[in-house]
């Protein structure tokens, strides 16, 4: 290892800071005992449907449709836990579902 | 919760009882996902030569899947404590988003909001924000708790994974596509309860094109850059299909 102990536990520090920053730093702009200002309301009730689409993208970054297994058994476990879902409605079942295909297409078939 | 203090403690002993069973359930995704993540974060931190106390309190003090995975290689590269500021810094931004939605949640929710705020990883936020737990469960101490459950699955699956980690012999492959799973599932319900989906189509479509534009590793702030301006042009349009009111 390169870095000493302490080097180790600095950069363990900075990588809490930054983090810190980030997870509070909306809650210290926006404090309870103040109104929150209309157009952070607004982005409030937007942003999830939003994030939860960027999230699912972010979940599939290192998927190369080009290369490997073009991203089909991502695909198909997608199109399986989402029909599951709108079928069903039971979450855990769909998510179960979902992986177990994804693991049998990855480990068996692709 | 002003009324918090004239509860006996008996009631507020029943409160917690109920929202710790009640958030149980809704956490068992994660627990298989981020068990898994944790265990895999564990044997890297084995395989680098990191002490299973050391990756146990990383997980304790950190508490972020992609952060501490990145964390690895800032640990095991030559010293640049800047360096490993801004590139968490950049890693994290997303949580912005999520700090934003949840303004209005965790509104009034005492000390306890701390650790939640701390304990906002990805999993955490998504589930605490689509979930409806009944009605007669205390919806601050159900997120308390599923934030706690969150935290405990890391740290125990990362230690586990730390000190067992090359051991492990059967294939686990693939396993980790339950996030994705749990994140297709969660964008689906909040489709259905969405009266417009624009924002939805947005961030889809914005997050992908800038993968497609930019790499991997660098398409998150470009892509919130651009929900971001997309959401502040569309308000007009989404205020007057949302309206006034604060339900979700």
């Amino acid at each position: 290892m390169t870095m000493t102990f302490k080097q180790q536990l600095i950069t363990v520090g900075m990588i809490i800071l930054a983090t810190l920053i980030m997870r509070f730093a909306p809650f210290v702009a926006f404090p309870d005992n103040k109104p929150t200002p209309k157009f952070i309301q607004y982005m409030g009730k937007v942003l999830p449907a939003a994030v939860f689409g960027l999230l699912i993208v972010y979940c599939l970054k290192n998927v190369n449709i080009l290369e490997g297994s073009h991203g089909i058994p991502e695909l198909i476990a997608i199109v399986v836990t989402a029909l599951l879902h709108l079928w069903k409605k039971q979450m855990l079942i769909s998510i179960s579902a979902g992986t177990i295909c994804y693991m049998l297409l990855v480990q068996f078939v692709f | 919760m002003d009324t918090e203090e004239k509860v006996s403690f008996k009631v507020k002993a029943k409160i917690l009882k109920r929202a710790a069973f009640v958030a149980f359930p809704h956490s068992l995704p994660i627990l298989f996902g981020y068990g898994f993540l944790g265990l895999t974060y564990g044997i890297l931190m084995s395989v680098n030569g990191f002490s299973p106390l050391f990756t146990c309190m990383m997980s304790l003090l950190v508490f972020g899947g992609s952060t501490q995975i990145v964390g690895v290689s800032l640990l095991t590269s030559a010293f640049d404590p800047l360096n490993s500021f801004i590139i968490t810094f950049v890693l994290c931004a997303r949580h912005i988003f999520y700090g934003l939605s949840m303004l209005e949640k965790f509104r009034g929710l005492g000390i306890k909001k701390i650790y939640m705020i701390f304990g906002m990883v990805d999993e955490t936020f998504s589930i605490n924000y689509s979930a409806n737990p009944p009605s007669d469960v205390d919806r601050g101490w159900f997120m308390f708790f599923v934030t706690l459950y969150d935290h405990i699955y890391w740290i125990i699956g990362s230690t586990l994974g730390a000190i067992f980690g090359t051991m492990i012999n059967f294939s686990t492959e693939g396993i980790d596509f339950v996030m994705t799973a749990m994140f297709v599932v969660i964008f689906i319900n909040q489709w259905q309860k969405d009266k417009s989906h624009l924002s939805a189509v947005f961030g889809l479509v914005l997050s992908g094109a800038s993968l497609l534009i930019f790499s991997a590793e660098n398409f998150i702030i470009p892509a919130m850059v651009a929900i971001f301006l997309a959401l502040t042009l569309s308000r007009k349009y989404l205020e007057g299909k949302v309206g006034d009111d604060n339900d979700i």
